[in-house]
């Protein structure tokens, strides 16, 4: 599969609930600079509309959604 | 900082002290102040004594209490939340003001009613306030009544 986005860091949030996901993202998050990629794994079905949500609150961009079987991709690029 | 460049504001009364109820505190609180939200949690009668040192010590998964009408389910939930590895409610609100702004607040009132003192009362409580305070922080924001 093509790869158009470098990605920073991997977080591996598998097998967690919410807000798991989300918290660890945050978290993550924060320890990145401004343009960096982050590539979340999740399983929670509420991955995809909280790290979306929270993402729209924090203004930061959600570059690409992809499920592979019951794991969810989410690649987050940090804009502040 | 949301959109529009507005701080939300999210406060909670937390006046339940069982476990279906203090999760959804601490999932709320957690997901808020990640998601920028400044977080204001008042607690008052069993919510406040869920959140002595003495309730905390003493919770473990045999001795999880949850609201009488769904007793039934309490020690399927307790397991399953050992299972899943899921933090505490607490840990939770501990989490959460590690993330962003989170202020807990314990009501005096309800400490004069059960002789609680501040060193009875767990390290991560902020303050010991009336609800004028807590009605001045929550003001402009949400509210809700757990």
């Amino acid at each position: 599969m093509s790869q158009p986005f470098r990605i920073t860091k991997t977080l591996d949030a598998r097998g967690m609930y919410c807000p798991g996901p989300v918290m660890e993202t945050a978290k993550v998050m924060r320890q990145l600079n401004v343009g960096d990629v982050l590539e979340v794994l999740a399983t929670d079905p509420a991955a995809k509309p909280d790290i979306e949500a929270w993402a729209r609150r924090t203004g930061n961009q959600v570059l690409e959604v992809q499920q592979h079987g019951d794991t969810i991709r989410i690649l987050v690029k940090k804009l502040k | 900082m949301g959109e529009g460049g507005e701080k939300r504001k999210l406060s909670i009364i937390v006046f339940s002290g069982t476990v279906d109820r203090l999760m959804p505190v601490g999932i709320l609180a957690s997901s808020a102040a990640a998601s920028g939200y400044e977080v204001n949690l008042f607690f008052t009668f069993w919510g406040l004594q869920a959140i002595t040192k003495k309730a905390i010590q003493a919770m473990r998964e045999e001795t999880l209490k949850v609201d009488l009408n769904y007793q039934e389910f309490g020690p399927m939930i307790a397991k399953r939340m050992s299972e899943m590895k899921y933090p505490t409610w607490y840990q939770l609100i501990m989490d959460a003001k590690s993330q962003g702004e989170v202020r807990v607040f314990a009501c005096s009132t309800t400490m004069g009613f059960f002789n609680i003192k501040r060193e009875d009362l767990a390290d991560f409580v902020d303050d010991i306030v009336g609800a004028a305070t807590f009605l001045d922080r929550a003001q402009g924001g949400e509210t809700l009544f757990i």
